[in-house]
């Protein structure tokens, strides 16, 4: 199976036509595919607090968005996840690269990992971890979920899921 | 004159538009000059309204005009760049430059001291900004809507704000008569 084929088919067949990316190692498959599709207007973001603003935009105007980013951010984001896409009750799937997890070679990405889970909990945003291939096949049930229920949904996915990271 | 007085001035050209306006006095002085469904007041979130904005133009077609500051810009930076390179001609983000924190107790900002957000913009890849003074906000915004072309407005202007109330409408219901009228 191609994961970032198959995220992309599922961003697509939920009518995901705007998506917004900081990139990641472990992401640089999946947003090559999204750039490639002709569905997806792709519009990279600087910071990814600015990526939900963006995102909050397009919602408004018709369009569901989605926003891929790494774990890091969600220290970035909670001013943002609170006072706007919570409080005016905005769907957001946020496709998440879980770093500082099993296979990880970089210690300082531990250091935010550790917190992650706990962040998005104290938040109450519906929180999905694909640590395994096969987890993958949630994702279009997620995406269903996130835009019937009007919330930020976090999926975590972590090194094990991508794969490794080969020689890093 | 000061943003409670530009604001008052440009309603009715901003009225039939979609509007987009930053957190604080902005939107509850907007709110009390020309209260409307086609006004999106950002009630939290400092700095996401030329965000905001954006993406709007980018989903449709309508016209968008953020409502943006200095200080709010300065703490967005990054939005700059974004909006450059994926130019819309359906978006107009206007800077209200005061050169101050006017929501928080009018605190100088570095925009009202050595930097030029004008000149922030144009090193951006902005290709049309326009710098104006406060009397002539009214002339450069609608040349901005007629011509059809992205433009960045930064507005010079004194400042100081005017006493208004807070905004008390649920945010629900701001966003969904908003999306209403974006709909319309």
């Amino acid at each position: 199976m191609n994961i970032d084929k198959k995220i992309t088919d599922d961003l697509v067949a939920n009518d995901i036509s705007f998506v917004t990316t900081v990139p990641c190692k472990q992401l640089a498959g999946v947003i090559d595919e999204i750039d490639a599709r002709d569905e997806i207007f792709h519009i990279p973001s600087n910071k990814e607090d600015e990526g939900m603003g963006l995102c909050a935009g397009a919602w408004m105007g018709g369009k569901r968005p989605a926003i891929i980013m790494q774990n890091t951010a969600i220290g970035v984001t909670i001013n943002t996840l609170a006072t706007l896409i919570q409080y005016y009750r905005m769907p957001l799937p946020m496709l998440i690269s879980y770093r500082g997890e099993l296979r990880e070679p970089v210690a300082c990405q531990v250091e935010m990992a550790v917190h992650t889970k706990a962040l998005l909990a104290q938040m109450n945003i519906p929180t999905y971890h694909f640590h395994k291939q096969s987890d993958v096949e949630e994702l279009d049930m997620i995406l269903k979920y996130t835009f019937m229920c009007n919330k930020p949904v976090a999926i975590l996915t972590d090194a094990n899921f991508w794969g490794g990271y080969g020689d890093q | 004159m000061i943003r409670s007085e530009i604001l008052k001035e440009i309603a009715p050209i901003l009225n039939p538009h979609l509007v987009v306006c930053n957190i604080g006095l902005p939107s509850q002085e907007l709110h009390m000059i020309d209260d409307n469904a086609s006004n999106f007041y950002m009630l939290g979130t400092m700095g996401l309204a030329s965000s905001i904005g954006f993406g709007l133009a980018l989903a449709q077609p309508k016209p968008v005009i953020a409502i943006d500051g200095d200080g709010s810009v300065l703490t967005n930076l990054g939005t700059l760049p974004t909006i450059a390179n994926n130019s819309t001609g359906n978006f107009i983000l206007m800077i209200i430059d005061n050169g101050s924190y006017g929501s928080t107790g009018d605190q100088p900002t570095y925009a009202g001291k050595k930097t030029s957000l004008t000149k922030v913009a144009e090193a951006c890849g902005c290709d049309r900004v326009i710098e104006c003074q406060d009397v002539d906000t009214g002339k450069v915004l609608q040349e901005a809507l007629d011509s059809g072309e992205m433009t960045i407005m930064v507005v010079k202007c004194d400042s100081g704000n005017a006493k208004m109330p807070v905004i008390t409408m649920d945010p629900v219901v701001i966003k969904d008569r908003f999306m209403k009228a974006v709909r319309a």
